[in-house]
């Protein structure tokens, strides 16, 4: 039943990008979706799109699987070729059909749009697909800590996160054994309207939130035995640290931005 | 009468990297009347195998049949075979809802269609097996009684489906020894009065020797052993603790006796045995 759900997409590995740290990753990600937006001739997009499948190549990722990701904003994507192909400006006129008329500057646009919403989503899933939602978080709090000053709590919303992360998996198969036990009992989730449905849902439901309720008062207890009082002055047990791999990482993503970055204003420069 | 398994395999998570075989073609039976233990480690498949009875879990490979009736189906028939197995999970006082005591004993029956006057009947007779007066109880809330009391409740609750195979998930888990030995005490006597066919999932060996005729040993999702409790103590105990069993205690102090010259009998199952065979052997009235 529901205990067959995975969290997030982590996919196991020890590949080079599951082995960076998380940091490398959010901010080469960061790096490359702004490296996105230099890209405006075929050359730059078929440089995004390589380097991009080498990644995923290296990761080790079954390629179908990260494909797969593309799923749910295949329909903005279809929409965005189609609105750029009959709309935007342009001289060379293919072909017209009644009052839509294709052009070729339509055209172009309309596929170097679709690929940067693809290229963009492709390259933070395998973010997501390398790292564990754990590591992630620690990450995320790591690069997040300048900006306490400004008053970004950014302790207790990992803190926050990484409880959350902790529990679904538990909740689900909690819901899952109640639900079991109720259906045991010959309760029926699945048929009557929608208020039988809802009446239905009451012997899963109280017993979820008294569950959930006692979870959490534990949980507290537990943290509050063991002095927690935030993140001032915690040390961690996995300490994040920028090895060889990250500093790789680092450079081969800078230069793949200053390559698009020159491409695009490259002979500008040249000729002053 | 009774529920037959044939070669069911079932695996956790399929086709993800967490992928998990918990059961690899197990066929067993399980008679009408029989008291059975199902024993073995923590992810053994022990619980996987018992939710395959009433057809929580739907096996990959093979077909499990209550009573004749394939659980498979999704027809009326197979639906009421379905509800002739209960089921008492582990900590089943986690399942409990309703507001008051008579209600949530009663959420079973009523779901099985029962007339009031039934429902009522089942409830009182079930209030009575699981040792809860029904004026003091049933009108109380179930979120206000104690550990002991709430698992009675919940166990009640399943009692009163009448069914004809009850599974008791590691019944006793987390209970003082007393409320352990009570719950023990009144399953054993549903049995006796109702002729409810007993499984009983348990890491416990005592309870196994203790309660059970027959015993199924499961390891790494294969049945390992299945026959008396006792017989399979006495000659497969190497083997037993190869695969993190260990003998009930009454064993392993009858060995020790021996060891120390004592003549005692072998299979002895429970310490009043015990204790007359020592006197005998001392030669004490």
């Amino acid at each position: 039943m529901l205990s067959d759900i995975t969290l997030g997409q982590y996919f196991p590995g020890n590949s080079f990008i599951h082995r960076l740290d998380p940091r490398t990753k959010i901010l080469a990600t960061l790096i490359y979706i702004i490296a996105i937006f230099f890209a405006d001739s075929f050359l730059s997009y078929a440089i995004l799109t390589g380097f991009a499948l080498a990644v995923i190549l290296i990761s080790r990722l079954p390629l179908l699987m990260v494909l797969k990701s593309l799923k749910p904003i295949m329909i903005i994507v279809v929409l965005t070729l189609g609105i750029h192909m009959f709309t935007a400006p342009g001289e060379t006129v293919l072909f017209t059909w009644k009052f839509l008329s294709v052009t070729q500057e339509g055209l172009e646009l309309g596929v170097k749009m679709s690929l940067r919403l693809m290229l963009l989503l492709l390259f933070s899933s395998v973010l997501t697909f390398t790292t564990s939602p754990i590591v992630l978080t620690d990450g995320i709090e790591s690069l997040l800590r300048p900006f306490k000053k400004i008053g970004v709590p950014a302790h207790e919303l990992a803190m926050m996160m990484t409880i959350a992360l902790r529990f679904i998996p538990t909740l689900l198969e909690e819901t899952d054994r109640i639900m079991k036990a109720q259906t045991a009992r010959g309760a029926d989730f699945s048929s009557g309207n929608l208020l039988q449905r809802a009446k239905n849902m009451l012997p899963l439901l109280v017993p979820l939130f008294i569950s959930a309720f006692r979870r959490a008062d534990e949980l507290a207890v537990a943290m509050e035995s063991r002095c927690y009082r935030g993140g001032e002055g915690r040390t961690r047990m996995h300490e994040l640290l920028y090895k060889g791999i990250d500093y790789a990482a680092f450079g081969t993503i800078f230069a793949l931005t200053a390559l698009l970055a020159f491409l695009r204003w490259g002979t500008a420069l040249c000729a002053l | 009468m009774s529920i037959d398994i044939k070669n069911i395999c079932y695996t956790y998570m399929r086709g993800t990297p967490f992928e998990k075989k918990a059961l690899d073609d197990v066929s067993v039976s399980i008679d009408k009347g029989e008291i059975v233990a199902v024993i073995g480690h923590t992810g053994s498949g022990k619980s996987t195998l018992v939710q395959h009875l009433n057809g929580l879990l739907r096996p990959d490979a093979g077909q499990v049949a209550v009573d004749g009736i394939s659980l498979a189906g999704k027809d009326a028939a197979a639906k009421k075979a379905r509800q002739l197995v209960g089921m008492v999970f582990q900590y089943p006082e986690h399942q409990i809802f309703a507001e008051t005591v008579y209600e949530d004993i009663a959420f079973g029956p009523r779901n099985r269609g029962f007339e009031p006057e039934e429902v009522d009947k089942q409830v009182r007779e079930a209030m009575a097996f699981v040792g809860l007066d029904f004026e003091t109880f049933a009108r109380r809330s179930p979120f206000r009684l104690s550990g002991g009391q709430m698992r009675r409740v919940a166990i009640a609750g399943v009692v009163a489906m009448n069914p004809d195979y009850l599974v008791l998930d590691e019944p006793s888990a987390g209970l003082d020894p007393r409320s352990r030995n009570a719950v023990f005490k009144e399953i054993m006597a549903l049995h006796k009065s109702r002729g409810i066919a007993i499984v009983l999932v348990t890491h416990s060996m005592e309870e196994a020797v203790k309660y059970a005729k027959r015993m199924l040993v499961i390891n790494q999702g294969r049945i390992l052993f299945d026959g008396n409790p006792a017989d399979i103590f006495k000659n497969h105990q190497q083997k037993l603790v190869e695969v993190g069993m260990d003998e009930p205690q009454v064993f392993k102090l009858a060995a020790l006796l021996r060891k120390q010259g004592m003549e005692l009998p072998q299979g002895i199952t429970d310490d009043v045995t015990l204790l007359q065979m020592i006197k005998k052997a001392k030669g004490w009235r």
